[in-house]
């Protein structure tokens, strides 16, 4: 089985670790914060301007004065700090975030990654995702494996025009996690039920298949 | 105005000066911290063929979104313009010209055209199309482009407590954009929702000096929040 929406953010949940600053796009990255693990305290960044964002407030601390990236109200939880926008970026360009997570349209063997724009169609803008995919070492992409019609996401060369070049190094994807190292996708772990020829078919770029592909499992 | 009184007592005479043609940097993130009475009052002035730099436009009738409605902004630099329909129909039939520019790049180029640096390099956009036509250079082994600075003719900032003499702070996630489009204005106008003495703000605690504030103005402010979400 296909992970779901819930699967893929507790399985990039286990990659967070104790002190990380992180930054979570919108979507699946989201709910990530959901499934942070018992013992680890993370940092959540918003590039809006929120080092340490809190839960949803409750109707007596909603404040409009108090918004995340994705322009919801939120919290600031204790020993958050809230600063400029100039200086949310330069923490993101300096390379100062520990770990990213977003979601994209295409991932190529070369860790390029297409995300904002689909030629023909309205585009809205790229938002922080540029500078967050140009300042970060350590991205974990996630997205869906192929399309609603089983076209591969994973690719020899991204089609759509890029959000940034050579900067992933993971991907988790519905059907598997990923890393992309020297030109191809190394398949790390498989789903549930997924079967090794299934991720294969699935995935056009460069794929290496260790003899051994353990399966992801979760708790019920 | 009496030595550091930067005081002005109407959103007209807070706005003077404002011409057809000019930048305008607004400060602001979605609708949080938006200087909404001063582009009230630039709607009610009429100017047109504005270019406006702003992360964002605003929404249908409320924040930039106004602006659309007599089709006075005629360019916007902007990271994300999604959740406004009329921006979408301007955009489509090119009655609108929308620059697309990554926010951590909005945010530098105007901290850069306020701190009197007239461009800058950045890894940001580098191999997309965002950086095609640009210069590129390669420091320690990485690409750069090279991006210029933006100087508004007008920037407008929303803050939440200033004095007289124009120190200004700003109130939680509301600061966003602010600071920087404080900076980089020839004239710099702030809205505030409460003006005090001199002496009354903590000096280390004063986010935009009063030296970059040209006239400060007290109003009143809906708020208008995009998505309410709320824990039971």
């Amino acid at each position: 089985m296909a992970l779901t929406r819930e699967q893929m953010a507790q399985r990039v949940a286990r990659e967070l670790q104790d002190g990380f600053y992180v930054n979570l796009g919108i979507g699946i990255p989201t709910l990530v914060a959901n499934y942070i693990p018992d013992g680890i305290d993370v940092m959540l960044q918003s590039e809006n301007g929120l080092l340490g964002m809190g839960r949803y407030p409750t109707e007596e601390e909603l404040d409009a004065d108090m918004i995340n990236a994705g322009k919801e109200t939120v919290t600031a939880r204790p020993g958050a700090a809230i600063f400029s926008s100039a200086e949310s970026f330069a923490m993101i360009r300096g390379g100062h975030v520990d770990l990213t997570v977003l979601g994209a349209f295409e991932v190529d063997q070369q860790g390029n990654i297409a995300s904002w724009m689909i030629p023909g169609k309205l585009i809205k803008g790229m938002g922080g995702a540029m500078d967050l995919v140009a300042g970060a070492d350590n991205i974990i992409c996630t997205m869906t494996h192929a399309s609603k019609h089983g076209e591969s996401k994973l690719l020899e060369k991204c089609e759509l025009p890029l959000t940034g070049a050579g900067c992933i190094n993971r991907v988790l994807t519905d059907l598997a996690y990923l890393e992309i190292k020297d030109g191809a996708f190394i398949l790390k772990e498989r789903a549930p039920g997924v079967s090794v020829e299934e991720i294969v078919e699935k995935t056009a770029g460069k794929l290496i298949v260790p003899d051994h592909v353990p399966e992801m499992s979760f708790d019920a | 105005m009496a030595g550091f009184d930067k005081r002005v007592s109407s959103y007209k005479e807070a706005m003077e000066g404002i011409e057809s043609g000019m930048t305008v940097i607004a400060g602001g993130f979605g609708l949080c911290g938006i200087p909404e009475n001063l582009i009230a009052e630039i709607k009610r002035r009429g100017v047109h063929d504005l270019t406006v730099v702003s992360n964002n436009c605003g929404v249908d009738g409320f924040g930039l979104g106004i602006l659309l409605e007599d089709r006075q902004i005629s360019k916007i630099l902007a990271s994300y313009v999604g959740e406004n329909a009329l921006f979408e129909k301007q955009m489509l039939n090119d009655e609108i010209e929308v620059v697309l520019t990554p926010q951590g790049t909005l945010a530098e180029k105007m901290r850069a055209g306020g701190a009197g640096i007239p461009a800058f390099y950045t890894a940001t956009g580098y191999g997309t199309p965002i950086g095609e036509g640009k210069e590129v250079r390669v420091f320690n082994d990485r690409h750069y482009i090279l991006e210029e600075a933006i100087i508004g003719d007008f920037a407008i900032v929303k803050g939440w407590k200033a004095d007289r003499y124009g120190n200004v702070m700003y109130r939680h996630t509301a600061q966003n954009f602010n600071p920087m489009a404080a900076t980089a204005g020839k004239i710099t106008v702030v809205e505030v929702e409460e003006i005090v003495e001199p002496g009354e703000l903590e000096p280390s605690q004063i986010h935009t000096p009063g030296i970059y504030v040209d006239r400060i103005i007290q109003g009143t402010f809906e708020k208008r929040i995009e998505k309410r979400t709320v824990r039971s």
